[in-house]
């Protein structure tokens, strides 16, 4: 066919195009922020929000260290500690490492996938606004009589309004319900964006690793958070109306809820590593300059891990007395689990071998993920044996376990993915420096904490004890213990001096792809501009970037390149989208229909969190107004969103 | 640039050792890991690495080889990973690395070989647990129930008619069967010594076993979160050869002589100048006792307290601790625990009596005679 006509003055098909200069001012300005519906801006949203309870539940973790510095402390009333430590992990698990996992999705994966938003933004943005909304209502429960103090989990009969009189445990079952809506509807959202929305070419197995692992970590929260749902609106009516659910004196059987908790609560550590993992299949090929190792035994094995971990809840109760038969299947479970988690391992070691390493922050952090990952995994195993778990559960064998693979696995796969998108999101590099002091000051800190812990626990310190005695031998390690948590509190201080300081240095020209990374989202400006892509992206590999490094084979011939990246060739015959011809998404020319920013999802979440309130109240009159205040902003949200849809 | 000499030897000892020579490097690991938890055996009270007794030795013969393993792991992997860092650094202007997407025997290889390891470790396990399911034999089995209250822990022998707390007597030697109940809450009995833990869950009976096969008195702690002062619910199991524990259920069962009904006590009457008589301020206490509010609360054989929301304090003056084994039972600690429970373990269930300090005297005085 003959060469194109392209209508004067739009931009040639397959070339980048700079978005205009966006000042200042104009980016981060007022109201603007609370309407927004563009994906990116809501990763932004969600990630700082996210650093900031990152930051309350390391505190809360360091008043917990600092009680436990010597035996016999009196720094913190008993009930201060058992609301400390409950709120660190609530804090940790919810407000901090999922939202950052769910803010680095919103911003990049759209991208990734060569799409202009998420299937609902406006969904999108009240997913934030309910976790924001949903976070502080928990919070608030610490001026309001005390906060949740019977452990991020909860145990019934503990949690019955028998023996947990205050407030806090219904902040804590109304604020999780909050949350949990929030997780459903963002998981259901990437569920459509991933499946519907990928660029022309982009089959399954040429999903970006975090694209994928965002899938089924969507898929688990889906299926999981609805048991934790229930056990929550169960405990909620035994508290609140006298039901028994959990009580035996009532017929009510308190192992219920430890069924119903951690058959949400075993894939909900699935949905916090999965991200994690990738993200290090991201930054680990990028840094090595090498594609990933067996792409598709990483994708399998994520998909192996997410669907087993729905059959391993019970070996959080092999000490229930369950009976040999049935813990010894969950035991069977989850030692397999660690074998498809062992080949992922095997396989960014498999990236890094023969490759060019370059020792940027990024990659400091995903090598040191798989190095701290590692022993969070192999702890795991012993704790998978129910002989042996019965000597290790329950202690600090246990909260070393769960350290290595939440903060030397989990955090640190997020930071790796914040100090590598970071360029992307706000057109500035971290600071070297800076960066290699928050690693190192990092692993020595968090080695210090929670190396020993190993060793507490083999010596019999349980958890959750919010003082020890002397003479058990237990001074020296906590005390160890607690001086390196000072020094991972210094290192978390140097990160965030590293972004603000970097936030406020005037935008650089980072370019297009300052890590010669592969994937789309490094195809367009740092930052985006608004529709992310100014021409859908043509994909022919996994790699699109890559392409001009040797010919692609795949499936037995050399595919045509994608026509993105720095060495496209404009009107290249046969591999340009020709111009206003529909595609999958209906995108047709340079008409990008991006929905009008709205205020409704933020009223919406606002409405259910005023409803949340009712029932904390005791008085027919106060309820009565909670409930009718939060149903009336519902109404006026549902009537304002859906008549945005139409516009 | 050569930086494969090292790098090169380590690697093909990398090789030799995933190739299958996997047994004879892992066996060194064991031993020496044995060793070290044997020297480690630090006579910590609630260790787990010194068994007393065959609950926990077999779970410790487990422990060890599982741990062989994970160190086994732990060395191989790491060194891979420091390996690749060092070799395969990179530097400016390097030229690009082959492109390599991966090698499916390797992926195979690596996906059976763990899942060996693990189904071996599985194996173990099954039969470790195959083992703990069948208590040794033993002639003078006997029962105790173990009941778990926020925050102390109740034993009571219901075949031999002893009701204690805080310390549980056994013989040293014999198979204890041990029924575990809750009034309240979620606790959890670990003894590390002696056994791994179990739940103690209201609503249903768990059942273990303990034995102890050499005399000793073993540290336990309640394990499982169960309130404000969880941290503080503790407790001993005090073995001890079959006469010594024949005596003390025989001094258990009896009723301690009291100032108010049966044969009188002979006090010592050696008093000190200025010092009240002690048979006098026993007298008082128990006047104070049997009139007083302890008795909605606890039991005391020989008075008229029957309750039984707090521990039985019929033979409290034979005891090692108090105040749910946080505290050594001496007159100062009992008589700081008297003045002001709350002070010692706040939000535990003894309210504060705002008792005069002569009062507290003579408490202490008559609760410390009851042997």
């Amino acid at each position: 066919m003959a060469a194109e006509v392209v209508a004067p003055g739009a931009p040639v098909p397959g070339t980048i195009v700079e978005a205009p200069p966006i000042t200042v001012r104009r980016e981060w300005g007022g109201w603007q922020w609370l309407a927004t519906v563009d994906h990116k801006r809501i990763g932004i949203l969600y990630t700082v929000t996210a650093l900031c309870f990152f930051l309350l539940g390391g505190f809360e973790a360091l008043l917990v260290r600092t009680q436990l510095i010597v035996p016999n402390n009196t720094f913190l009333h008993p009930d201060v500690y058992n609301q400390m430590f409950t709120m660190h992990a609530t804090t940790m698990i919810f407000l901090a490492i999922m939202p950052l996992s769910v803010g680095l999705a919103n911003f990049i994966v759209p991208l990734m996938i060569g799409a202009s938003d998420m299937a609902y933004p406006r969904l999108n943005a009240f997913s934030y606004w309910l976790f924001l909304f949903g976070g502080l209502f928990l919070n608030l429960s610490f001026l309001t009589g005390g906060a949740p103090n019977a452990g991020w989990f909860s145990y019934a009969p503990l949690t019955e309004k028998a023996y947990s009189t205050t407030t806090g445990i219904d902040f804590w079952d109304l604020g999780i319900q909050l949350l949990g809506i929030a997780s459903i509807a963002g998981a259901i959202n990437f569920i459509v964006t991933i499946l519907r929305l990928r660029a022309p070419g982009m089959t399954f197995m040429r999903l970006p690793p975090f694209a994928w692992m965002t899938l089924v970590v969507s898929f688990l929260i889906i299926f999981a958070f609805p048991s934790l749902t229930i056990a929550l609106i169960l405990l909620m009516f035994d508290r609140l109306v006298g039901t028994h659910f959990f009580l035996p004196s009532g017929g009510g059987d308190p192992l219920l809820w430890q069924h119903l908790f951690w058959f949400f609560g075993h894939p909900e550590v699935y949905i916090l590593i999965l991200p994690a993992f990738g993200i290090i299949s991201e930054v680990i090929p990028v840094f090595s300059r090498k594609p990933l190792f067996g792409y598709s035994f990483v994708i399998y094995s994520g998909i192996a891990i997410g669907f087993l971990g729905f059959t391993v809840w019970a070996h959080h109760m092999f000490a229930v007395g369950l009976g040999d038969i049935a813990n010894g299947a969950f035991a069977t479970g989850s030692f397999l689990i660690g074998v498809p988690t062992g080949v992922k391992i095997f396989n960014w070691i498999g990236t890094m071998w023969r490759g060019s390493l370059r020792f940027k922050t990024p990659m400091l952090f995903a090598v040191g993920f798989v190095a701290m990952f590692l022993i969070g995994g192999i702890s795991g195993i012993s704790l998978a044996s129910p002989p042996v778990d019965l000597q290790q559960t329950d202690t600090y064998y246990v909260v070393a376990h769960i350290h290595y693979v939440l903060f030397g696995g989990a955090i640190m796969g997020l930071t790796a993915g914040i100090y590598y998108w970071f360029p992307k999101i706000f057109g500035r590099l971290l600071n070297e420096t800076l960066g290699k002091w928050h690693f190192w000051l990092l692993m020595i800190g968090f080695n210090l904490t929670f190396f020993p812990m190993h060793w507490l626990g083999t010596e019999g310190m349980p958890r959750r004890i919010y003082t020890y005695f002397p003479g058990n031998g237990w001074e020296v390690w906590n005390m160890v213990s607690t001086i390196g948590s000072y020094i991972l509190g210094l290192s978390i201080l140097i990160f965030v001096a590293n972004m603000i300081l970097t936030g406020l240095r005037p935008r650089q020209d980072v370019g297009n792809n300052p890590w010669e990374a592969a994937t789309l989202e490094w195809a367009t400006t740092s930052p985006p501009p608004p529709h992310n892509f100014d021409e859908v992206p043509v994909v022919y590999s996994r790699y699109p970037l890559w392409e001009d490094r040797e010919p692609v084979e795949e499936h037995g011939g050399v595919a045509p390149r994608s026509p993105i990246g720095p060495e496209a060739h404009p009107a290249d015959e046969e591999s340009a989208v020709g111009e206003g011809e529909a595609t999958e998404q209906g995108h047709h020319g340079h008409a990008f229909h991006l929905p009008a920013p709205t205020i409704f999802p933020l009223i919406m979440a606002f409405g259910l969190v005023m409803i949340a309130f009712a029932l904390l109240f005791a008085t027919p009159v106060l309820k009565l107004t909670f409930v009718l205040t939060g149903v009336v902003y519902g109404i006026v949200a549902i009537f304002g969103w859906v008549k945005q849809v139409s516009a | 640039m050569s930086r494969t000499s090292f790098a090169a030897r380590l690697a093909s000892t990398t090789r030799v050792i995933r190739s299958g020579r996997r047994g004879l490097v892992a066996a060194p690991p064991a031993v020496l890991l044995a060793l070290v938890l044997a020297a480690c055996a630090t006579g910590d009270p609630q260790t787990t690495l010194d068994p007393k007794g065959p609950f926990a030795a077999e779970i410790y013969k487990l422990f060890v080889p599982v741990m062989a393993a994970a160190l086994f792991v732990f060395v191989v992997v790491e060194a891979l990973i420091i390996v690749a860092v060092i070799r395969f650094r990179g530097r400016e202007g390097d030229p690009l690395p082959p492109q390599i997407h991966g090698n499916t025997r390797l992926e195979i290889l690596w996906t059976i070989i763990p899942a060996l390891i693990l189904i071996v470790i599985l194996l173990f396990t099954f039969r470790t647990q195959a083992i703990l399911a069948s208590p040794p034999e033993s002639p003078n089995a006997i029962t105790v129930r173990v009941v778990g209250h926020q925050w102390w822990w109740e034993f009571d022998y219901p075949d031999l008619g002893v009701v204690t707390a805080s310390e549980l007597h056994i013989p040293v030697g014999e198979t204890v069967k041990v029924e575990l109940e809750s009034v309240d809450v979620i606790h959890s009995f670990w003894v590390p010594h002696l056994a791994g833990k179990t739940d103690v869950i209201p609503g249903r009976v768990n059942r273990m076993w303990l034995r102890a096969d050499e005399p000793g008195t073993y540290s336990g702690q309640c394990a499982e979160f169960c309130g404000l002062e969880h941290a503080l619910m503790r407790f001993v199991v005090i073995a001890e050869p079959a006469s010594t524990f024949n005596a003390w259920v025989q001094q258990q069962r009896g009723i301690p002589p009291q100032p108010g009904f049966g044969p009188t006590p002979t006090p010592p009457a050696t008093t000190q100048p200025g010092q009240p008589n002690q048979a006098a301020l026993i007298a008082q206490g128990y006047q104070l006792f049997s009139n007083g509010a302890c008795i909605t609360c606890h039991t005391l054989r020989g008075t008229p307290a029957q309750a039984k929301v707090g521990p039985d304090l019929t033979h409290f003056g034979s005891r090692k601790s108090i105040a749910g084994n946080t505290l050594p039972n001496t007159p100062e600690n009992l008589k700081r625990w008297l003045r002001n429970p709350q002070e010692v373990k706040p939000g535990n269930d003894m309210p504060n009596l705002n008792l005069s300090d002569s009062d507290v005297e003579a408490l202490a005085a008559y609760l410390e005679s009851l042997k």
